[in-house]
């Protein structure tokens, strides 16, 4: 008989089966499909760490026109909603309470050392949540320096001696010049949804099929493990990709991140990792082959992994030594890197050709770690 | 020589020698089948019995190439199961004890799958597929998922995506473990059929005599030893002139006369209720039956010889082998024991025997603890018990019968205060359930189905578990503890690990703790599926000896020849009542059969014929 066509036609079957299933168990639907979007809008909307309105209270102690002037660049601003109090008092009294996170506040004699060039502007913190109060104290001095600025320009004098003084405030952020997280969120959530379909969700279908005894059944047959594999990595590849392209969308026309790179580059290396991921999954469920413990395991070798240390969430180089050497392990980091460089900076080919060879290594390496643990025995 | 040894191992469907299997663990060894010699020919059926753990599983794995042997050579279809995997593979059906099912399939997808994987050409497939329908019975719900099937149409299919092609050589494993009688027959019907149409050779591993009582080789397995192979006859031959039949005196119940005539197990090796008689096997031959019996209960009993049957060899050589591997030690210490606890069961039965006399009369007046008026259950539209009304009194047992989906389950079920009762009268141990679940609940005990205890407690720790979740004090419950395993044999087992104990043992740590706050009503839920028949025999001994104390059991099986021990039992199928009596009435019901089994598919079959006839009407 003809044994390809016998072949194509196992995988054929085994495939359409899975696929069957896929559809008929609501489970598979749940984190294939819908758990991603989740995700996307608890990471792209929930965790977003920018600052956005944050209550602010402004005290003059003294109305000057060049005070005010400069207080009200922040009326302007999205990032903050201030409110002007009348006195020290009732500012303190607003941040016991917690109603403002800062007071900004100009002294009795801020017009006479501002025509000294000596203009003091004090800056209170609420310093509770300390990454809050940094972006807050970068922005306030971001947006206090530009208006500074423009008083000093409208006034013509003393020019000089505060140019030099704004331009050492001025911020400068490169390829996220918005300094928006979801900016980087969201290439950081497509690597946590190709993870989930890839190592999560495959791990735990052929664990069921362990439990459930069919894998047993399938091994009597004719059909063989590259049969049994593929039939398994084609639809949660598929899926996977169909996840990545949910999330793509919502960059595009939600989180309106940028895309500087070619978008054939983030879908192939995308692919890439999506075989990596796929056979990790494989592996796990091999050797536990049992569900609650192929959740366990993919849990706390593919994901949390992925989530705290691949880059995602700190910077690598600003954490541990002993984390960053585990970061540097996983595959999750390098195509963390490759999904950054290509949203955000473009296409930096050397950057991308060598985090995309860490990751062929990775997918021959697991692909065939799995082939050799499915064996068609019980043994 | 050497072109005969060819030849001869190429019509052998099955070739063992010297076939060993070990299962290494971290720090334990089990030897699942050890130095095996075996020939099976092509072109006839043959079935392996044996206890839970003999190792039929294993060999059936090996020969298909699911494990590869620790030691010796096996050839099946004259090629290395090993090497040529994939060849045999292609011309072996295997139906494992759980075939996989794709449960979110339907029973065409379920089928077209296997035939797509064993590249079972298309032309030939309609043909197929029809006759497989037709013969399981399954052509009007080619399109329910297989998950949504009774326990009996998901063997048949499995069976059906077993056989989308013809094998030459069929492996069945357990193949009607759980299931109905009725069911059970059906699959052997298209077993046989397919055998004679296509000149199957088969191997099947079962734990019910009568199946292998159907084939033309019976090897007998047990701890992974061959203990004897042969046809039915020549096995049974081993206990010719050994059974004889007594008839049940008036004054005592064929459980108790079964109990006191296995209890004297120095002269009757195994005892059996069949309705108004019971049968029992000797020792030996020599033995005059009729003083054995003026001994054990004191009265001038008729006593006639039966013929053997294959149960009483089966019985007879696990004794031996029991006897046998027992050390001398233990073998005292056992004797010793075995004489105590005979003593004080004989004691007890003695004085139940004097009791009983008063009792079986007595029994109508005796208090009802389980009282059912039209008991219905509905699940949405589907009408799972429907009107059943029947009543339980103290000290009896009680038999739960039906086919899979009869609405077993849903009656015990609410009989135990698990799920509530759509409408109708339920009362239990004198509490109506319907207001006073918890009450009711402190007074019965429930074993179920499942293995429900922790296994990875040792034995100990489950037991105080289940004696604190009851509620009982510190003082007590050590007292219970004690009492409940000297009761049930677990002495001296106090910190294994539950999950590893072997099946009978486990059976009785259910059993133990399901009884540690001395319930009124213990409900069994088929207690006794995949224990070997000595684990059994000793289950109703000590069922007999819970009823005579006044315990009243209310339990379901598949094993029909248990039913004998129920002193009234009720038939169900589809939530319907269709019978409810005595043994004996049963078996008047079902036609006056010589068998509960045939009296239940009689029953059975002429209610669905009266209701597809109602139907069609």
């Amino acid at each position: 008989m003809n044994t390809a066509l016998c072949f194509i036609r196992r995988l054929n079957a085994l495939t359409i089966k899975e696929f069957r299933q896929i559809a008929r168990d609501s489970s598979s639907i749940m984190i294939g499909l819908v758990l991603p979007c989740v995700l996307i809008f608890i990471f792209g909307f929930g965790l977003s760490l920018d600052v956005n309105d944050i209550p602010i209270a402004v005290v003059m102690e003294k109305a000057s026109p060049s005070a005010r002037s400069i207080l009200s660049g922040l009326n302007g601003s999205r990032y903050f909603s201030p409110r002007w109090v009348s006195s020290m008092h009732e500012a303190e009294l607003l941040m016991h309470n917690h109603d403002v996170s800062a007071i900004l506040r100009t002294g009795n004699d801020f017009d006479r050392l501002m025509q000294q060039g000596r203009g003091e502007i004090q800056l209170i913190l609420h310093g509770t949540d300390s990454t809050t109060a940094n972006l807050i104290q970068q922005f306030c001095t971001a947006a206090i320096g530009v208006s500074v600025q423009k008083e000093l320009d409208r006034k013509g004098n003393l020019g000089r001696m505060t140019m030099s003084w704004a331009a050492n405030l001025q911020p400068k952020i490169w390829f996220n010049e918005a300094s928006t997280s979801t900016w980087y969120l969201v290439p950081g959530l497509i690597v946590i949804v190709m993870t989930l379909v890839g190592a999560f969700l495959t791990a735990l279908v052929m664990a069921r099929e362990w439990e459930r005894g069919t894998l047993e059944s399938l091994f009597v047959t004719p059909a063989g493990r590259a049969e049994i594999l593929l039939s398994k990595i084609i639809p949660y590849f598929l899926m996977g990709m169909g996840g990545l392209l949910l999330c793509l969308a919502a960059s595009r026309w939600i989180f309106e991140v940028p895309m500087r790179g070619s978008l054939l580059l983030i879908m192939l290396s995308s692919a890439l990792y999506l075989v990596v991921a796929l056979g990790m999954g494989l592996i796990i469920s091999s050797v536990t082959r049992s569900q609650f413990l192929a959740c366990q395991a993919a849990l706390m070798i593919s994901f949390l992994p992925t989530v705290m240390l691949s880059g995602f969430l700190f910077d690598l180089r600003s954490i541990p030594a002993i984390a960053r050497v585990a970061g540097s392990i996983l595959p999750a980091t390098y195509y963390m890197e490759i999904l950054k460089t290509l949203f955000l900076a473009g296409d930096n080919m050397s950057i991308i050709i060598k985090n995309n060879a860490a990751l062929a290594g990775y997918a021959v390496l697991l692909l065939a770690t799995a082939v050799r643990f499915i064996r068609k025995t019980l043994d | 020589m050497n072109v005969e040894s060819v030849r001869g191992s190429s019509c052998d469907a099955v070739h063992a020698q010297g076939l060993t299997r070990v299962f290494k663990t971290k720090n334990t060894q089990v030897t699942a089948l050890s130095s095996l010699d075996l020939r099976i020919s092509s072109g006839t059926m043959s079935a392996l019995v044996g206890p839970d753990g003999a190792g039929k599983t294993t060999f059936l794995r090996m020969i298909c190439g699911l494990l590869t042997p620790s030691a010796g050579r096996l050839t099946v279809l004259g090629l290395d199961p090993v090497r040529e995997k994939r060849t045999i593979q292609a011309r072996v059906g295997y139906m494992p004890q759980h075939f996989g099912l794709y449960e979110d399939l339907s029973v065409q997808e379920n089928m077209k799958l296997y035939a797509d994987l064993n590249d079972v050409p298309p032309e030939i497939r309609t043909e197929r597929f029809a006759r497989l329908l037709e013969m399981t019975d399954l052509k009007s719900f080619t399109d329910r998922p297989a998950g949504k099937l009774s326990g009996g149409m998901k063997q048949k299919l499995a069976l059906a995506c077993t056989l989308v092609r013809s094998p030459e050589l069929l492996l069945l494993d357990e193949p009607s473990a759980g299931v109905d009688p009725l069911s059970r027959r059906e699959l052997w019907e298209i077993i046989t059929s397919m055998v004679q149409k296509e000149h199957i050779s088969v191997l099947v591993s079962t734990a019910y005599m009568d199946e292998a009582e159907r084939c033309s080789m019976i090897m007998i397995l047990h701890e992974g030893h061959l203990l004897r192979c042969g046809s039915p006859e020549e096995l049974k031959k081993l206990t010719d002139g050994l059974c004889r039949r007594a008839t049940v005196p008036d004054s005592l119940s064929a459980r108790t006369f079964q109990a006191m005539l296995l209890d004297n197990s120095d002269v009757i090796m195994d005892a059996v209720p069949e309705g108004a008689n019971v049968r029992f096997v000797l020792t030996s031959p020599e033995i005059k039956t009729e003083e054995v019996l003026q001994s054990t209960v004191s009265l001038p009993l008729r006593c006639v010889p039966a013929n053997p049957t294959l149960e009483s060899s089966f019985m007879h050589l696990l004794k031996n082998v029991a006897k046998n591997t027992v050390t001398v030690q233990d073998k005292i210490k056992h004797a010793e024991s075995c004489k105590a606890d005979n003593n004080a069961a004989f004691n007890t039965l003695t004085a139940a025997a004097k009791k009983t006399s008063d009792a079986v009369t007595s029994l109508q007046q005796s208090e009802i603890v389980i009282e059912v008026r039209d008991l219905v259950r509905r699940f949405g539209t589907f009408t799972a018990v429907d009107k059943t009304s029947f009543e339980v009194r103290r000290g009896e047992v009680f038999g739960l019968l039906g086919p899979n989906g009869a609405g077993k389950t849903t009656t015990f079920r609410m009989l135990c205060g698990l799920l509530p009762a759509t409408s109708g009268y339920l009362n239990v141990a004198g509490e109506n359930l319907r207001s006073a679940t918890a009450q009711a609940r402190s007074r019965i005990g429930y074993v179920s189905q499942k293995f429900s205890l922790y296994g990875n407690l040792s034995v100990m720790e489950n037991l105080r578990f289940f004696g604190g979740v009851y509620g009982l004090p510190p003082l007590i419950l050590r007292q219970r503890i004690q009492e409940v395993l000297d009761q049930f044999e677990l002495t001296g087992h106090e910190n294994d690990i539950s999950g590893s104990l072997p099946g009978g043992y486990k059976q009785r740590l259910a059993m133990a703790a399901g009884l540690l706050h001395r319930p009124e009503i213990l409900f069994l839920d088929e207690p006794t599926s995949g224990i070997d028949p000595l684990a059994r025999r000793m289950f109703w001994r000590q069922i007999t000896s819970l009823a005579e104390l006044g315990t009243t059991i209310v339990i379901t099986t598949h094993f029909m020849e248990e039913a004998e021990y129920c002193d009234r039992m009720l038939i169900q199928d589809s939530g319907r009542m269709l019978a409810l009596g005595t043994p004996s009435e049963v078996r008047r019901l079902g036609g006056n059969s010589s068998t509960i089994e045939e009296a239940f598919i009689h029953i059975v079959r002429q209610a669905r014929a009266a209701r597809m006839a109602a139907g069609d009407a």
